[in-house]
């Protein structure tokens, strides 16, 4: 096994032991990046030199004895919109091109002080703007389950990386599913915590009532470190709450026995596919064999949740982003004979299209005449969201659903249909709306052999009872242990991701639908790799 | 008295006399105008003086380098978030208090979206619909006595922006322009009237009064050349008698006091001309030209900017418990208007010597500490703190909390005065001294030999020889023509260089030409 395939704990334990150096460990990882990512491209930056550095300190402060840290030498990725001093940091736009923080993000204060090293930036959907990527103002990330897929998104680079192996674990920022329906797609693990309970200071804002930053992660065990090692109060986020800090990692029980699970009738409907209706089902199975409690339940204002969304995030989205205007920073129009033409055209040139859509939309619901009709009305019909949900939580301890509809569709699939791609998002959004937490883990294939999410949606601040369920879950079944191929399909993939497919792959193709998709004991699926 | 003697430092004060001229100032020149009277609310913004700015922790201080007082939260850099400062709340709540104000239990902030390179989010956290307090009043001493009772609409908080210098003028027509975020995110408490002020003059004692409450409370320095104040008005006329308000017009570019009394003036005349001509009034926004003395149409209400307000996202709301407000109330000072009543009553002074006295703190502060150590005539200090030292003050542009003269040794000096140790003549002379020096009088009269001649055969001696030397005036006293003594005294005062009582001199002429 190599030492990029280890989970997080695993890895820290060898570090700990002394078995393996921490440079060592980066060294793989860079290696493994090297190998893998010009055909995924996960990474924005790869910050080699400053981890190596970072890597070679840590190592010394564990000669001198010193005790290793609860993610000592662990490589992490981090996506970029998540400030970090000294390093790029892009949001995958050209308007923050050459845009280098002076200061870190609070997580990556918190990563860096438990000795997570940061080996890069990750690729995603320009600010945060889209659930496939290909809204990269750079260049799209590939799925690695197949690289003629999308990775889904917005933190598809995230995701990718640590499926791809590129990362141990990744932060990833969650604003209407953008942590968990990627990892859905790429067959990770992703868990957007309650709002307030991860510091948003230095994460770069798309919808600030709605963002929140969580792990991403290659099984459960790991998910609840990095959540140890990130939440928490912080003075300069206004909207963190103080509570005192919880042992996720203590919580993790195989246990399911008289969990109420309930089922929300709304997250069943049409749009679903086949495959994902089939995995989803079983796991529901699985978890009823291990003796929770299902329930139906209904949340009746889901059907409303989408457009409270695509309201609520364009309208904050669009006084969010207009400081990018080439005064201070970023990119600057060449050549503008004066300051407002200077704005103007920066805003212009350096914005993608999907992101002036929305700056748009969000310009005009909060204009004089509309700012009742649609800014107020979605804030209210938020509040009934967020109701639906605490009257649901009064008859069970958390919510199972699929995580998205379908699995990873084809690049260049939906990016002519905005409206297809916001679908991507329903059955996420909600939990951005009312705040509470949520987790994608992964719970089989589905059509095209990709992987399926299973999103289990929890009370506010009950992010254990979440990482419980999915770890009694994932301890049931061996989906987190699958491997993605890294190679495209003969249809969709371009010559460069075939060419560059990893020598670490099995020779097991991954073309024919999963069969084994209702298969929830861990058998591996066609299209995987098994390397438990 | 001339204007500059009224407030100790800078801008002339609340009963200062209106002598404003020039084109803003002819009402009553037409007839028709006198139909008509204005109804006048002022929007003013004041800098807290907190030592850090509303959202983050750099300093406050002016004059400071370009962009040295600055980090990634007021530049605005992506990512950072706002976390308010808990002084500049209580400083928001602290003036309402003083202004009679409800402060609100729950208010909240909010978004004000427009792009301007000064404003570095390119929005401004303001307070919108839920502002920190509103529903107050203060009384406005008006000339001829009275006051008039001015409403408080509302009081909330906001972040001051940066300071733009476009090179070529205005924005559109620059070739390039350069940006100090200095002031960026200062607190900025703005306050809203009502349009309950009635005349230029009104306005010029409200802005005077606001100003006053503001410095008691310690809460801002108020220096409009600072821009640490600053004035939007709005102003309508109509018929007098009328309950119904005319069409507002708001005012910009006000830079004092008295531009804002003139600009006021000027737009009473120009809307009063118009109604009576039969034309209507239209909404709009007009700029104050101080360089011609005019106000000039900025833009119509229609195009008016949507500000695109909606609750920051980034701030929890402001809740603030009954407790912390009683606390505050707890710690406000005695504010100017009862100060004034006080003086009154207590010292037995005029209304005129109590309001200049009680527009500043410190000179209020000054003359209580010298009449308690004087035990005199309170009115005898009054004269000297509001002539002899605010003259001296405003001639040097020095602080009455810099004066080198202590309120002890005012009191010494005039125990000095009292027991005959040195004239009332002789006294300025010593107080300028003193004022220059920071001597005390005693150490002031005595290196100046400025004892008044006591000793009466000495000055006998000097009348004698003054009658000899000005035979023709003294015939004339004796012909009975008593203006003629007057200069006699005059001569026996330059003889002994004011140190003689002149009632002595007086005295002792009568006697020596009576005796002839
Ligand atoms: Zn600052």
């Amino acid at each position: 096994m190599e030492l990029y395939e280890l989970a997080a704990y695993e890895l820290r334990e060898k570090i700990e032991r002394r078995e393996v150096g921490i440079e060592e460990t980066v060294r793989a990882v860079l290696g493994k990046i090297a190998e893998v990512d010009g055909a995924v491209r996960a990474y924005v930056t790869v910050a080699r030199e400053q981890a190596l550095a970072k890597a070679r300190a840590a190592d010394e402060r564990l000669a001198r004895g010193e005790p290793a840290r609860l993610l000592e030498g662990v490589p992490i990725a981090i996506k970029d919109n998540m400030c970090t001093r000294g390093v790029e940091t892009t949001c995958a736009s050209k308007i923050l091109k050459g845009f280098v923080p002076p200061y870190d993000a609070t997580v990556v204060e918190r990563l860096e002080g438990a000795g997570a090293i940061i080996v890069g930036k990750t690729n995603m959907d320009e600010f945060a703007m889209g659930s496939s990527t290909e809204n990269s103002g750079f260049f799209p990330t590939r799925n690695p389950w197949d690289l003629g897929h999308v990775p889904g998104g917005s933190s598809g680079g995230s995701t990718a990386a640590v499926a791809a192996d590129e990362a141990v674990a990744a932060l990833g920022s969650d604003t209407g599913g953008s942590v968990r329906q990627p990892a859905a797609l790429c067959g990770v693990v992703g868990l957007k915590p309650t709002y307030g309970l991860v510091s948003r200071y230095g994460l770069i804002a798309f919808a600030s009532s709605l963002d929140q930053i969580g792990p991403i992660t290659k099984d459960v065990r790991d998910c609840a470190m990095v959540l140890g090692v990130i939440a928490g109060h912080d003075p300069r986020d206004s909207t963190s709450v103080p509570r005192k800090p919880c042992d996720y990692l203590k919580g993790l029980v195989p246990d399911v026995r008289g969990v109420r699970i309930g089922v929300p009738k709304e997250y069943f409907g049409e749009g679903m596919a086949p495959g994902v209706m089939a995995a989803t089902g079983a796991a529901l199975k699985t978890l009823q064999d291990m003796g929770a409690i299902l329930a139906d339940v209904s949340l009746p204002h889901s059907e409303y949740a989408l457009a409270t969304y695509y309201i609520v995030a364009p309208a904050e989205a669009s006084s969010n982003l207009a400081r990018y205007d080439g005064v201070r920073y970023g990119y600057r129009a060449p050549g503008c004979p004066d300051s407002v033409t200077m704005m103007t055209k920066t805003r212009s040139e350096g914005f993608g299209s999907e992101v002036k859509r929305r700056i748009m939309l969000g310009t005009y619901t909060l204009s004089a005449g509309y700012y009742e009709a649609y800014y107020l009305k979605a804030l209210k019909v938020r509040t009934l969201i967020t109701r639906d949900f605490d009257r649901a939580f009064e008859k069970c301890d958390c919510l199972v659903s699929p995580t998205s509809p379908t699995v990873a569709f084809r690049l260049g699939e939906r990016t002519d249909d905005p409206l297809a791609m916001y679908l991507s998002d329903i059955y996420t959004v909600t939990a951005n709306l009312a705040g509470i937490p949520g987790i994608s883990i992964p719970c089989g294939f589905g059509e095209d052999g990709m992987p399926v999410g299973l999103q289990i949606l929890g009370k506010h601040y009950d992010e254990a009872t979440l990482l419980r369920v999915a770890y009694a879950f994932e301890q049931a079944t061996d989906f987190h242990r699958m491997k993605p191929a890294l190679r495209a399909t003969s249809t969709s993939g371009s010559a460069s991701a075939s060419a560059s497919a990893p020598a670490s792959a099995s020779t097991s193709t991954s073309t024919s639908p999963s069969a084994s998709a209702s298969d929830c004991c861990g058998r591996a699926p066609a299209g995987g790799e098994r390397h438990a | 008295m001339p204007d500059e003697t009224l407030t100790m430092s800078g801008e002339a004060g609340t009963a200062r006399k209106h002598q404003t001229t020039g084109p803003g100032r002819r009402t009553g020149d037409a007839a028709d105008e006198s139909q008509f009277e204005p109804a006048i609310g002022l929007e003013v913004h004041v800098e807290l003086s907190t030592e850090s700015k509303l959202f983050c922790g750099c300093s406050t201080a002016f004059n400071a380098p370009p962009n040295s007082h600055t980090c990634p939260v007021c530049l605005g850099l992506p990512g950072v978030l706002p976390v308010v400062n808990r002084k500049a709340v209580e400083f928001g709540i602290r003036t309402a208090l003083a202004l009679n104000c409800e402060v609100a239990g729950f208010s909240k902030f909010d978004r004000k979206n427009y792009f301007y390179p000064d404003l570095p989010k390119n929005y401004q956290i303001s307070q919108y619909d839920l502002p920190l307090a509103s529903g107050g009043h203060i009384d406005v001493p008006v000339d001829g006595g009275g006051a008039r009772c001015v409403r408080i609409k509302r009081v909330h908080l906001e972040e001051d922006a940066g300071k733009s210098v476009h090179e070529g003028g205005t924005i559109t027509g620059s070739s390039f322009s350069l940006e100090d975020y200095n002031r960026t995110g200062v607190p900025l408490l703005e306050i809203v009237s009502e349009p309950d002020i009635r005349s230029p003059e009104e306005a010029y004692a409200y802005l005077s009064m606001l100003r006053s409450v503001l410095r008691y409370l310690d809460v801002s320095d108020c220096k409009m050349e600072e821009g640490s104040l600053r004035c939007d008005a709005n102003i309508s006329v109509r018929p007098k008698g009328s309950f119904v308000l005319g069409t507002p017009i708001e005012l910009k570019n006000l830079n004092s006091f008295r531009a804002v009394e003139k600009a006021l003036a000027y737009e009473a005349r120009r809307q009063a001309e118009a109604l009576g001509a039969g034309e209507r009034i239209v909404r709009e926004t007009r700029h104050w030209d101080e360089s011609r003395q005019v106000t000039v149409s900025m833009r119509r209400k229609e195009e008016a900017d949507d500000y695109r307000y909606f609750p920051e996202p980034d701030l929890v709301p402001l809740e603030i418990d009954e407790g912390w407000v009683d606390e505050v109330r707890a710690t406000l000072p005695e504010l100017p208007g009862a100060r004034r009543e006080r003086f009154m009553r207590q010292h037995g002074l005029p209304a005129y010597d109590a309001a200049i006295l009680t527009e500043s703190k410190d000179v209020a502060d000054y003359f209580e500490a010298a009449v308690a150590a004087y035990g005199g005539d309170a009115k005898a200090v009054s004269n000297w703190v509001i002539g002899e030292l605010a003259r001296l003050m405003n001639a040097t542009g020095t602080d009455i909390r810099d004066a080198r003269v202590a309120p002890t040794a005012l009191a010494a000096m005039l125990n000095m005065i009292d027991d005959g140790t040195i004239s009332g003549k002789i006294a300025k002379t010593v107080f300028e001294e003193m004022f220059a020096t920071g001597k005390t009088p005693d150490q002031v009269v005595a290196e100046k030999g400025l004892v008044q001649i006591a000793d009466e055969s000495e000055l006998a001696r000097i009348v004698d020889e003054v009658v000899a030397e000005n035979s023709r005036a003294a015939d004339e006293v004796r012909a009975g023509k008593d203006r003629a003594i007057g200069f006699l005294v005059g001569q026996v005062m330059r003889k002994t260089r004011g140190r003689a009582n002149p009632q002595a001199v007086n005295r002792l002429l009568q006697e020596r030409l009576s005796r002839d």
